[in-house]
């Protein structure tokens, strides 16, 4: 990548790799590569109510080039796989492909002739959503925690020396799971949860957090959409 | 004839095959400088990946300028193979895959398939499941055509009407999903009825929905039907009359904009819809305008009969009584999600043993068809979607072919659209409204 | 590989199970050949309940509408046409079967199209089957296997009929209703496609849903689902149609 080419390295190395990668996953652009029904809980993800916008992904660009994230929405079918490595191939880096759906990730249902199973035959994927078709919510769970890997990505190569040594270690933070803000804002579940982190138990503090159980309800969550957005 | 100031120009005089020019010689430069339609010949392709083309669709368009002088449509970009994956699966099973073929319309999908099946089985379900087929059906039908009203807006380049599309779209999801338990796909047909009964509150969601919703259709009816732009995009555009649409074997919403008021719902009623009271909107322009006030009219249509279906609904059964058929588990939301109730559970493992029986048998086995054929075509959003069914008198569908009206409809494409301009191209397919799940199955 | 899941059968033949040609007789209660049916009920014997296409033909009078159609299209075609063409009828479920040899078939469609008793002007369906083994307790050697099945609907009439033809897979040349019907175009592709029949006189006759330079028909029922094994982490779980099947 360009950028890493031109950056010195040093003390100041991190810095900007937090503010770059924060650039890159605030306004990560989708292309539009909507195949079946995933496409349209895509569509509905980006309209009003389950608004992508306000993770600044609301334009769809219809152009691989001017696209960061590929979401692969829908059933790939072998007519349709040679299409789908073309489109990859014209994005320019950095690239994100996000399989959406049971048939992205692995085939789904379709376990026969017509379907690759699992778009991660041909093009390299950073994240699986399973789902037939995935809630809006589910996707946007998904976008979530991408941004939360893109934010971890280390910027040239020596910062990915670091994080390997780091990982090694044990010390290296866990890309995948992310500080809920509803604990971030609370100075002391803050800290609870760092300390659960540490000791690798954070989603059973979050369990814990919901009185035991695994999801809450809409009306019982503390900022419930319910039916009141009508 | 007129004359220029250039004694080598060429005269030329307008006529009713376009303008002619009188060639003196000696000055084609002149002649070909000004003239727009040259040897400009081009032939673009449109898709598979596009934000336009409605799908995975691909258009492979000859162009002279800006006229389409062909046409070609290739599909099979989402071919799933479902029908044949049909042939794998239980009766029963045969629901879910037969769901994703029309997505955006997927209990018509469901409904046709289990209306083949019963045929073949030769039972009757009983009225409530009728009646609730129908309501969730209707519901199905306003939330298609505001999918097609969306995306072919969004197409048109008329993005508000994409998000207000998707606005009520939601509230018709949102009553689905209460009903059924998914948004999308649902499986709640399967054939000897239903997979559950409403729940409680249903019936109140869907009357405040219906409260709601003619005051929406009137603000889309506001926003677009007068606006000029959006009028002059769709007036003329697409041009089917009922002699090609016949030939064309086109049913659905392009036939009724035609002016020809052919609905299954009327014409081959099922489910009870012969007492049912709703008109059969059409229009006579045969044009995309014509198609869009369709639909409008039918979203009222099928509010009407949502009203009409709720007021008939009387406590009984949703499956049939013969347990030789019915789906054996009753389902019911518990503390991680839907599953078998408790007291089916109980009821299976403590105190009939030929429950027991019947439940693995069904489930593992499932039932048998007698052998035979059907052919059961329903009223869909899109057309008539009609199912081929065969039955080797086996527990597994021996051959599953649907008549998908998106695959019928899109073969009038070239007919819209060679001749007119490449811009109507998008939206004649955006009236045309095809899903390509359907289309490719 | 690590062990394999209880309905692995990657070994087995795929010439037998659940969709090869039977004798007429249905032997065991689960579609497993070889070992692994503990059930006890592998030793059952049973006829096939009739196979996927009854063989028999309804007498006249048909009842309904049918009788007054086949009488108009007696009358349009002429009897001795009529009896070359139609092999026989078949009224079930209310629906009503005319099997036709593909000789006349373009005469027939014609008739049905045009005549002013008949006027079926739509053609709503054209799909094909592939009855492997034609049903029937006896199966012989060049049994037309594959059947074009094409519905058509009287708008004006508000009536609905079916014709069936029958080619075997050595010569599935089948003549294309295209002239008649336009709306056959696509769907005479997908069964070309799917099948392998051939139209004659089609104007454009490739493949529309696979790509184009695929090998083989995929729906025909000797053609393999080609699925691939589901692996977890213990145990592999084969495709669909492989898989021991509860029949």
């Amino acid at each position: 990548m360009g950028l890493e080419e031109k950056l010195p390295s040093g003390v100041l190395l991190t810095t900007v790799e937090k503010l770059v990668n924060w650039t890159r996953k605030s306004s990560l652009w989708p292309a539009t590569f909507g195949l079946a029904c995933c496409a349209i809980e895509m569509m509905a993800s980006g309209a009003g109510r389950y608004d992508l916008a306000r993770f600044g992904m609301e334009v769809f660009r219809a152009s691989p080039r001017q696209a960061d994230l590929m979401i692969v929405a829908g059933r790939v079918s072998q007519k349709m796989a040679p299409v789908l490595r073309q489109i990859y191939d014209q994005m320019p880096e950095p690239r994100w492909v996000l399989a959406m759906g049971v048939c992205a990730s692995s085939g789904g249902m379709f376990n026969n002739y017509a379907i690759v199973q699992g778009v991660d035959h041909i093009v390299p994927v950073d994240m699986y959503l399973p789902g037939c078709p995935p809630r809006p919510e589910m996707l946007m769970d998904a976008i979530l925690k991408l941004h939360h890997k893109i934010q971890q990505e280390p910027l040239g190569a020596k910062r990915a020396r670091q994080l390997a040594r780091a990982q090694a270690e044990g010390t290296a933070t866990d890309p995948l799971i992310e500080m809920p803000s509803t604990v971030r804002v609370d100075k002391e579940a803050r800290r609870a949860y760092e300390q659960a982190a540490a000791d690798g138990r954070t989603g059973q503090f979050l369990i814990e957090r919901r009185d035991g159980n695994a999801v809450l309800l809409p009306e019982d969550r503390p900022t419930g959409l319910g039916k009141a957005w009508r | 004839m007129t004359t220029t100031s250039d004694p080598y120009a060429a005269g030329s005089r307008e006529t009713t095959e376009g303008r002619v020019y009188t060639v003196t010689g000696g000055d084609w430069d002149v002649l070909l400088g000004g003239d727009a339609h040259g040897e400009e010949r081009l032939v673009v392709n449109m898709g598979p990946q596009h934000p336009s083309t409605h799908g995975v669709l691909r258009l492979i368009l000859d162009l002279e300028g800006e006229t389409v002088t062909k046409a070609r449509v290739t599909i099979g970009y989402l071919h799933t193979g479902i029908e044949k994956n049909t042939e794998y699966r239980t009766w029963t099973q045969g629901t879910t895959f037969v769901t994703r073929m029309d997505y955006l319309a997927p209990l018509y999908n469901e409904a046709a398939y289990c209306m083949a099946v019963e045929k073949l089985l030769g039972i009757e379900i009983p009225q409530r499941a009728a009646t609730i087929r129908v309501l969730v059906m209707e519901i199905n039908r306003i939330a298609s055509h505001l999918v097609g009203l969306a995306t072919g807006g969004m197409e048109l380049g008329a993005l508000t009407a994409m998000t207000n599309g998707f606005r009520e779209r939601e509230m018709c999801l949102d009553l689905l999903e209460e009903i059924t338990g998914l948004r999308m796909n649902h499986a709640y047909i399967r054939p000897g009825g239903l997979a559950q009964d409403l729940p409680e509150g249903a019936v109140e969601s869907i009357r405040e929905f219906l409260k709601i919703m003619p005051g929406r259709v009137a603000d889309y009816h506001r926003m677009l039907t007068g606006q000029p732009i959006w009028q002059r995009r769709l007036k003329d555009v697409g041009y089917l009359d009922v002699t090609g649409c016949l030939a064309l074997g086109v049913t659905g919403p392009i036939l009724r904009s035609a002016g020809l008021p052919w609905d299954l719902r009327k014409v081959d009623p099922y489910l009870g819809y012969e007492t049912y009271d709703f008109e059969v909107p059409t229009a006579d322009t045969a044009d995309a305008w014509g198609r869009y006030l369709v639909r409008m009219a039918e979203i009222n249509e099928s509010l009407k009969l949502i009203a009409q279906a709720l007021d008939r609904l009387e406590p009984g059964p949703v499956m049939v009584e013969d347990r030789k058929i019915a789906w054996p588990a009753q389902l019911s939301l518990g503390a991680d999600g839907m599953g078998n109730s408790l007291d089916h559970v109980r009821h299976i493992m403590g105190q009939s043993m030929e429950a027991l029986i019947h439940h693995f048998k069904l489930v593992t086995e499932g039932f048998r068809v007698p052998a035979g054929q059907v052919y059961v075509p329903i009223e869909s959003p899109r057309g008539e979607l009609g199912y081929h069914v065969v039955s080797d008198g086996s527990t597994r569908p021996w051959r599953v072919h649907v008549r998908d009206p998106s695959f019928v409809n899109l073969q009038a494409t070239a007919a819209m659209s060679e001749g007119g301009m490449i811009a109507d191209v998008i939206a004649a397919i955006a009236s045309i409204d095809p899903v390509m799940g359907g289309v490719d199955r | 590989m690590a062990m394999t899941g209880p309905g692995d059968r990657s070994g087995a033949d795929p010439s037998v199970g659940v969709n090869a040609a039977s004798d007429g007789f249905r032997k065991g209660a689960f579609g497993v050949t070889g070992s692994g049916d503990t059930s006890g009920f592998g030793g059952l014997v049973r006829v096939e309940p009739g196979g996927a296409v009854a063989l028999h033909s309804t007498e006249r009078p048909y009842g309904g509408y049918f009788d007054e159609v086949t009488d108009a299209l007696i009358e349009a075609v002429g009897e001795a046409t009529y009896d070359a063409a139609v092999q026989r009828v078949l009224v079930d479920r209310g629906e009503i079967t005319y099997f036709v040899v593909r000789e006349h078939l373009l005469t027939l469609v014609q008739a049905l199209r045009d005549d002013d008793a008949l006027r079926f002007e739509l053609c709503s369906s054209v799909s094909g089957v592939d009855y492997l083994d034609s049903g029937g307790p006896v199966a012989t050697p060049d049994r037309p296997r594959l059947h074009v099945v094409y519905h058509l609907t009287s708008m004006t009439y508000r009536r609905r009929i079916r014709l069936e033809v029958a080619v075997t897979a050595e010569d599935p040349h089948v003549p294309s209703v295209t002239a008649t019907y336009p709306t056959a175009d696509w769907q005479e592709r997908e069964t070309f496609d799917m099948f392998g029949i051939v139209f004659d006189g089609h104007p454009a006759l490739t493949r529309i849903l696979m790509p184009d330079d695929w090998d083989g028909h995929p729906q025909r029922k000797d053609y393999p689902l080609g699925g691939v094994p589901v692996e977890y982490h213990d145990a592999t779980i084969p495709p669909p149609d492989t898989r021991r099947a509860y029949r």
